[in-house]
Order: structure tokens, then C-alpha cells, then sequence
């Protein structure tokens, strides 16, 4: 069954079972496996991506109910984004399994917050399981990008046409890998 | 895991060591004294370069590391990468890690005899190796351009990949590396003075796989996708030893994009067009399971014939085996009154739980098998895979991936869920790709768990209030037992730590053995393995022990430590309490632990509070000794991830099996540690000038005690199981 969606401001159709988990569709069907399979059952957040800025768990999001909605997986964001950056220069991932969910549920709390409190990053990243251990890091991670002021890039209900430019305007703004 | 692997490889009386060491120099050269029937012969089809089994070097003077080891995390990469660069000299802004091929022959762990990632042993048995690898391959194009040049060798320098004589001469490595790879390797190159390091033990050593771990680029097993591949699930028995009776297909081969349903030796196979598919005609599938010779006790049951045997009233005929013995066992046998201590501790089953649930994908065309996987041992999944096949280990070639995790998981003697992939990929035949995937329930119900144990200890107190006579008995399972890592002796994974503890060195009578019963659950290494449970065992003991004889902890440590010679004890406990500080914030309790493994020694001071009856950490200051510390922010990067994964542990973590079916299947019902309970970490490292140990396992099993002992600061109260969440007071 044909079902059409908009995935990183692309159009793309897939041919899958309407209830079909986004997260297959994206990694079996369109090749974007940077959204992780972790547990199927949204406990983990390795799946994280965002529809219409917001942070879901595609292992459980049936495709139906999905077209017309702006579909961004951890590709979307460039390599560039500002927490992309803050986890390089951090050397935030260890096994790096569930960092794409990670930096999506991160990049959704930044978007609306640039100044996360440690309870407002409780309560945004206590969905993405860790189990490296990395989570001081991420937090660290967060309020580094969330501060640079470049918390605008990926905002929440923005047209999708934005975020390419946000994260073109955003690139190089901070030095990526310069050490602690 | 620190026995060796000789038995497996029929080399028992051989020293691994001396040989896989030798090989490193330069590729080849000293690979000699193997007869036809060495394993290690098999696998030998690498291509070796100029420069050895471990450097490349390009055309344009980027230099390329070669890991015998597999990435999980650890950050080793890194390590192994910095040492060569070291002795290199190399621009470390153009060195890069590729993963080695399976071949036990160029890339056995040195520590083990086999090629397989464990031990925490990474960097240490690699330090010397690639020292040498790269000296050597320095020593090269030092050479090439002495005789470029023609001037002395002994006025070259190197400095970041380039090469410069006074003369004003420089070069690059790109402009000399075909002259270099020319040259005869150096069989004994020199090695820098440590003094002299200018890359290892700085924070210019970082990893090199954070960008593609942060943008989705990083390829790992369940990403791996390869025309014409098919996907496939395994509905496993729901109890341990049980086999199919029957099976009935018609349903799930109707779901769109299954293409086979069989059985295999592990279960039921669906093989599909994708993992959805799969896993619906598996959902479809219809399976009777014969449970005649599964294990079917309660986890609970277990523990408690564990806890009768460790009180001495288990059966007689048990097997006991002494691991510490001196002075008269009598004499604490018969002890009793005020000076005496006695406490039972039991701990649950764990699961690994890595991120990634364990998956694999093999092609098998005849003879010849390809798998393209995060092997964590190589060789063992090498002779798994040729013993299924029936072929010779040598011609199973492996693609190691990064894995999502493991924490020893992806290591083990029957290679389960690699196994199971060659068994359809067998089955699918022509080379056809099939890749396994495991959801997290399959993950968590396979067992390999860490075992449940139960500790009993009674200890009297000399007159000054430090222990006079302790017995100590330990009841699990064997991980090593029937194995080819099994060699004489008590399994070492079941009291490391407990042996060999400076506690009992400093006690004139001591009566140490432990029992092993067969219980049908399958076990294995868990992340610090035997110390998951000995560190808390001696480390909360002690604790309990001072506050008898009426003493401050940390005092009574010293004070055992100074008797026993413990001198690495001494100064990172001193190292951590010098960070901490003299008191913790209002309203927090500390407690202190101390442990040795892999080398390495561990001291923690935890800062804890209950909150809703439930421990809340919050600030844990971390010192080790690790040897020379060749990556420092990837040692704390390890003490922080070490510490969460084992107060996840500590706080939550417990399988049970009731009848002998796993009662959890995922992260609801085995919860693990998340953001808002992680704890901060300090990391401080203790100045040394000796060979590398251990950093990935030594930071895991010291929180637990050291949160142990904040309780007992806090309400005088001991834990005697964990989690904690699972006391009964």
C-alpha cells in the first residue's frame, strides 16, 4: 500500500502496511537508519524523531496518519546542528547506540528553551535511555548548544523549509571538537 | 575473564603471549612454530602491509590504525589509536581507526589467546604491542630519509607526520611512505621515555567516532542492509533446555513478505522481505514447546537453595572448593559473643540490556561464510560458525561493526545469537545475506545473565577491633565451568575479588570456599563480572566491621590496607577523599568504597539522600589507578558510564523467572537508570608510571557498595540484597 510522506522536507512514498511503525519505514523502506530499533514499545527513545517539531517515538507511530506532517529524523538536522557540535566537542557518545533519540528529544527541548534548567532537561531527556552512562554529558552537552543562542534552529511548528536555512545559519557558529 | 585461552586453542603450556606480542612488529615476519592443526593458522588470508598488521600508511601521509578490538563504547579506539601516534609521531588531527579483520593468528588479544574484546584488557595487552608497531613504523621513515637525505638517522626528527633535519630538510610522511614501506621493519625499535610523551595522557586524545555517532552515520549491525538480504525473527521456547514439539506455520506464511518459516536448533526461524514482516509472522506463528528438560524453578527458589548452602544447610554432598585458607578454621567456626560478625548478602539475576539488541547477519555460500556483525570475540564466533558450517574456522570471515553496547554480552562460548544467524544463513544457502534481529524481549528472555549469588560471611574481631578470623562462603553459578576458558581451580569469575581482597590478607585466619550447583539458566560476564557482587560483599562488610569496633571507615580501611601492604589502595582512597572535600552539602550522606579489578583500583565517595525512601545519588567523586593513563577523558568518560551502568544495577536491576520463565521482557519491567537518576562524576586519576590496566569494567562495582555504606552512615541500616529497591528491612 502506497503511502506518501514528507521526511527531511522531502516527498517521499513508501509501499508498506498503513500500520506499519514509522521507524521500519524509515530504516527498511527509505534507508535512514539513524533512528534506532531499542525496545518497540516507547520506553527507550532510541527511535526519537520529530513530527512537526515535536519529539515522537516512531517505533510506535503507524504510518497512517502521517502524511502531511514534516517528518524530521536525525539526518534532517545536517551534521552541523548546534547539539550535534556540543556532542563532539563534549565527546558525549560512548557506544553511541541511542544518541540520534538523544540529540532529537534534545534538539525539541532547545527549540522551545534556550536556557534548560536541569529539571527542565530531566524532564525532556528522562524518555532516552542511556545505557552507557553518558547522561552527564548530554546534559552538559545540552546547556552548551541550548546557550550559544542557536536554540531557534528546528523550532517547533516551524515550516519545514526553515530548518535547512537555520541550520546553514547555525553552522560554524560554534567550533565543533576544540576540547574540553 | 582473565584465564586464558589455551585449552580452546590446544595450546595449553604454550606462552600466547610471547607470540601474538612478536607478531606485531611487522606483519608476518614472526609468525612461525605453528603446526597445520593450530587454529590459529586458520584465518590467515589478511593482507599485510609494509608497516604490519596495525599501521597503514596513505599516499597522502594520513596514517590508519588498525583495532584488533571491537568499539562498544569503551572509547578504546581512541586509546589504541593514541599510542601508536605516540610512538609515531604522527599528526593525530590525520590518524583514523579501522576496525582489523577476524584472524586470531595477527590479532589475538594478548591476554586471552584469542581474538575477542574482554577483560577490560584492550589497552593494557595492546600498550607494548603497538608501541612497537608504531616505533617501528617510525623507525622506517626515519630511515627513508636518512637515505634520501644522506645524513645521519640520528639527526632526524619527526614532529606530526613530518620528518626535518637541521639541514632545513622536511618531509612528509605522504612524500616518503613508498621509500618507508621499503625498508626492513626495526625487530626491536626504541621506545620513547615515557617522560617524553606528548599525545598520551592529554586531553588531545578524543575519540574518533563522535561525529558519526552524533549525525547517524555510525553503522552498527542493525544497520546494516545488503541487497537481496532477508530479515529473520526466532520464537524461542519460553523456558531454558526447552525444544520444539511442533509447529504450525500456515498462519504466518500468509502475512505479506514472510518467505520461510523452519525450525532450527534455538527455536522457530521466520525469514522475511523486512523486520516488520518478520515479526508479524512470528506474531502469526503457532509453537508447542517440549519442556520435559527445561529449567523450571523459580528464580526465587534458586536463591534459596543458594542462601541454604551458604548458611551451611544445604546438602552435604555439595562440592566446595577453598580459594583463601590459613590459620585454624576452627577457631572462627566456633566463635561467637560481641566480637563477632555474621551477614548473608544475595544478589538477582542481571541482564545485560546493551541498546542494541543482539542481531547479526551472515552469509553462507558452501563452505564459506561471511558475517558482518559486532563480534566481540572473533575467534569463538569464527569456530561456532565453522562447526555449524562444517568447515574450518579460517574460512569464516568477519566485518566487525560497532555495537550498540554490550557489556559482555556479545561474548560468549556457543556464540548464541551469531550462531542462530549462521543456522539460517545455512539453511538460506547461495550466499544470500540474512540479517537476525532480536527485539528487546528476545534480548532479555535469551539468559547469559550475570548469576545470582549469595555471600555468607562471619567474622571475629581482634581486640583492637580489626578482624581476627573471617569465613566466607560463596554460592552462584560457574560461567567458565564445562567451557574452553575453564581451566583448574575454582571459576575465578565467581570470587575475583573477594580473593585476593587486601581485607583478607590482613587477617590471620581465613577460611574462604565457594560452591557452584547446575542450575539451567545460562550465565556469563556481566560488565566487572565477578566483582558485581565481591565489591559490594567487602567493601559494605567493612563498613559494618569498623562501625562494630567503633571506628571511622575510612580509618579502618587505612588501617587494613597499611597491614596488608595495599599501597594502590591507600592513595586512591586518599586521592578521592582529598577531592571530595571535608563534608558533604547539607542534607547528603557519604559513603566510601574501594576495589580493585583488572588491574585497576577504584575509590569512590558517594553522596547519597533518600528521597521517598528511595536512595537519590547525586555527587560521586572517583579516583583510579589505572596505570599510565594513556586517554584521561575517556577514563572518565568510563568511572561516569562505569558508575551509572552499575547503580542502575544497585537501584533497579533484578530478573526473576518464575517457573522458569523470565518474568521480565523490557525496559518497563527491568528498569534501568535514566537522566533525571543519573549521578555526577568526578573523575581524578592517580599519577603512575606503570603499564596500562583496566578502565571499561573497574568503575562499575564500586558505587553500589559506596551507596551501601551512605545508608548505613544515614539511618544504620545494612543492605543485605539488591537492588535496593527490593529490601526488606
Amino acid at each position: 500500500m502506497a503511502a506518501t510522506l514528507d521526511i527531511n522536507g522531502k516527498t517521499v512514498t513508501v509501499n508498506a502496511d498503513p500500520a506499519t511503525p514509522l521507524l521500519w519505514v524509515l530504516r527498511d523502506e527509505v534507508g535512514l537508519t539513524g533512528a534506532k530499533f531499542g525496545c518497540g514499545v516507547a520506553q527507550c527513545g532510541a527511535c526519537t524523531v520529530h513530527v512537526d517539531g515535536q519529539p515522537i517515538r516512531s517505533c510506535v507511530t503507524p504510518i497512517e496518519g502521517l502524511s502531511g506532517v514534516k517528518i524530521t529524523t536525525i539526518e534532517g538536522l545536517g551534521g552541523a546542528h548546534p547539539l550535534q557540535q556540543a556532542w563532539v566537542k563534549h565527546d558525549v557518545p560512548q557506544c553511541g547506540y541511542c544518541q540520534s533519540g538523544q540529540i532529537m528529544s534534545a534538539a525539541a527541548l532547545i527549540a522551545q528553551n534556550t536556557a534548560p534548567s536541569d529539571e527542565d532537561i530531566d524532564n525532556a531527556m528522562s524518555g532516552n535511555i542511556c545505557r552507557c552512562g553518558t547522561y552527564q554529558r548530554i546534559r552538559a552537552a545540552i546547556k552548551d548548544a541550548a546557550s550559544g543562542g542557536l536554540g531557534t534552529v528546528a523550532a517547533a511548528g516551524k515550516p519545514h523549509a526553515d530548518i535547512d536555512e537555520a541550520i546553514a545559519a547555525a553552522s560554524g557558529a560554534t567550533a565543533r571538537g576544540t576540547g574540553r | 575473564m582473565n584465564a586464558p585461552f589455551n585449552k580452546l586453542l590446544g595450546q595449553d603450556g604454550v606462552n600466547r603471549r610471547d607470540v601474538v606480542v612478536g607478531s606485531a612488529l611487522v606483519g608476518g615476519a614472526l609468525l612461525v612454530g605453528c603446526s597445520p592443526a593450530d587454529i590459529m593458522s586458520a584465518g590467515s588470508k589478511v593482507e599485510v602491509g609494509a608497516f604490519g598488521p596495525f599501521v597503514k600508511v596513505g599516499p597522502d601521509g594520513g596514517v590508519t590504525v588498525i583495532s584488533k578490538h571491537i568499539e562498544f563504547g569503551q572509547g578504546n579506539h581512541a586509546g589504541l589509536a593514541a599510542i601508536v601516534a605516540e610512538e609515531l609521531d604522527a599528526d593525530w588531527t590525520r590518524v583514523s581507526v579501522e576496525q582489523a579483520p577476524a584472524n586470531a593468528k595477527l590479532y589475538a588479544n594478548g591476554s586471552l589467546g584469542a581474538q575477542l574484546t574482554g577483560g577490560s584488557s584492550a589497552i593494557s595487552n595492546s600498550w607494548t604491542q603497538l608501541r612497537k608497531a608504531g616505533a617501528a613504523t617510525r623507525a622506517m621513515f626515519v630511515q627513508a630519509a636518512a637515505a634520501k637525505w644522506n645524513v645521519p638517522a640520528a639527526e632526524i626528527t619527526v614532529k606530526d607526520s613530518v620528518l626535518s633535519h637541521k639541514s632545513g630538510k622536511t618531509a612528509g610522511f605522504g612524500d616518503l611512505v613508498a621509500d618507508a614501506a621499503k625498508i626492513t621493519p626495526p625487530a626491536d625499535p626504541a621506545l620513547k621515555d615515557p617522560k617524553a610523551f606528548t599525545l598520551i595522557g592529554t586531553d588531545r586524545v578524543r575519540r574518533k567516532d563522535a561525529q558519526a555517532k552524533s549525525d547517524g552515520t555510525a553503522r552498527f549491525t542493525q544497520d546494516v542492509h545488503l541487497p537481496n538480504m532477508l530479515t529473520a525473527m526466532v520464537a524461542h521456547a519460553p523456558r531454558f533446555g526447552g525444544t520444539v514439539k511442533s509447529f504450525d506455520a500456515a498462519e504466518a506464511k500468509k502475512v505479506p513478505g514472510v518467505v520461510e518459516v523452519y525450525e532450527i536448533p534455538t527455536g522457530i526461524a521466520v525469514v522475511a522481505e523486512t523486520t516488520y514482516a518478520a515479526r508479524m509472522g512470528r506474531e502469526a506463528l503457532k509453537v508447542e514447546w517440549n519442556e520435559e528438560k527445561a529449567e523450571k524453578r523459580s528464580s526465587s527458589t534458586i536463591l534459596a537453595a543458594f542462601r541454604e548452602l551458604a548458611t551451611g544447610k544445604g546438602p552435604a554432598d555439595q562440592k566446595w572448593e577453598a580459594f583463601d585458607s590459613k590459620g585454624d578454621a576452627a577457631v572462627i567456626a566456633g566463635a561467637k559473643g560481641a566480637k563477632v560478625f555474621e551477614a548473608t548478602y544475595e544478589f538477582p539475576y542481571l541482564a545485560h540490556a546493551a541498546m542494541e539488541p543482539m542481531n547479526c547477519v551472515a552469509m553462507v555460500d558452501g563452505s564459506k561464510v561471511k558475517m558482518v556483525f559486532g563480534s566481540q570475540g572473533q575467534t569463538l564466533d569464527q569456530l561456532n560458525a565453522a562447526k555449524i558450517v562444517g568447515t574450518l574456522p579460517g574460512s569464516v570471515e568477519i566485518e566487525t561493526l560497532f555495537a550498540g553496547g554490550s557489556f559482555g554480552r556479545r561474548a560468549n562460548f556457543t556464540s548464541d545469537y551469531a550462531s542462530e544467524c549462521v543456522q539460517i544463513a545455512k539453511r538460506v544457502g547461495k550466499g544470500r545475506p540474512v540479517k537476525l534481529v532480536w527485539t528487546r524481549e528476545d534480548d532479555m528472555r535469551a539468559g547469559f545473565f550475570r548469576p545470582q549469588v549469595v555471600h555468607a560471611v562471619k567474622i571475629s574481631l581482634d581486640k583492637d577491633g580489626y578482624p581476627a578470623a573471617w569465613r566466607h562462603r560463596i554460592v552462584s553459578q560457574s560461567i567458565m565451568k564445562g567451557s574452553p576458558m575453564g581451566g583448574k581451580g575454582p571459576d575465578q569469575t565467581a570470587i575475583e575479588g573477594t580473593a585476593g581482597s587486601p581485607y583478607l590478607k590482613a587477617t590471620p585466619i581465613v577460611d574462604a570456599q565457594v560452591a557452584l550447583p547446575d542450575v539451567g539458566v545460562p550465565v556469563l560476564w556481566w560488565r566487572s563480572v565477578g566483582a558485581t557482587h565481591t565489591a559490594f560483599v567487602m567493601e559494605h562488610t567493612i563498613d559494618q566491621l569498623a562501625r562494630k569496633a567503633g571506628k571511622d571507615p575510612v580509618d579502618y580501611r587505612r588501617a587494613l590496607y597499611a597491614k596488608a601492604g595495599a599501597d594502590r589502595h591507600l592513595a586512591t582512597l586518599n586521592l578521592a577523599l582529598e577531592k571530595a572535600g571535608p563534608a558533604p552539602a547539607a542534607g547528603w550522606s557519604r559513603g566510601v568504597a574501594v576495589h580493585e579489578s583488572f588491574g585497576s583500583v577504584v575509590a569512590q565517595v558517594a553522596e547519597v539522600k533518600l528521597v521517598d525512601g528511595a536512595p537519590k545519588v547525586g555527587r560521586v567523586v572517583t579516583a583510579i589507578d589505572c596505570g599510565v593513563a594513556v586517554s584521561p577523558d575517556q577514563i572518565a568518560a568510563q568511572m561516569e558510564g562505569g558508575t551509572c551502568y552499575g547503580l542502575s544495577a544497585a537501584l533497579f536491576g533484578e530478573i526473576t523467572l518464575t517457573d522458569g520463565a523470565v518474568d521480565q521482557g523490557n525496559f518497563d519491567g527491568y528498569r534501568v537508570l535514566r537522566m533525571n537518576e543519573a549521578p555526577t562524576v568526578e573523575t581524578y586519576i592517580v599519577a603512575s608510571g606503570n603499564p596500562p590496566s583496566g578502565v571499561g569494567e573497574p568503575g562499575t562495582p564500586v558505587i553500589g557498595p559506596a551507596v551501601a555504606n551512605a545508608l548505613l552512615a544515614l539511618n544504620a541500616k545494612s543492605t543485605q540484597r539488591l537492588p535496593f529497591t527490593t529490601q526488606t528491612a
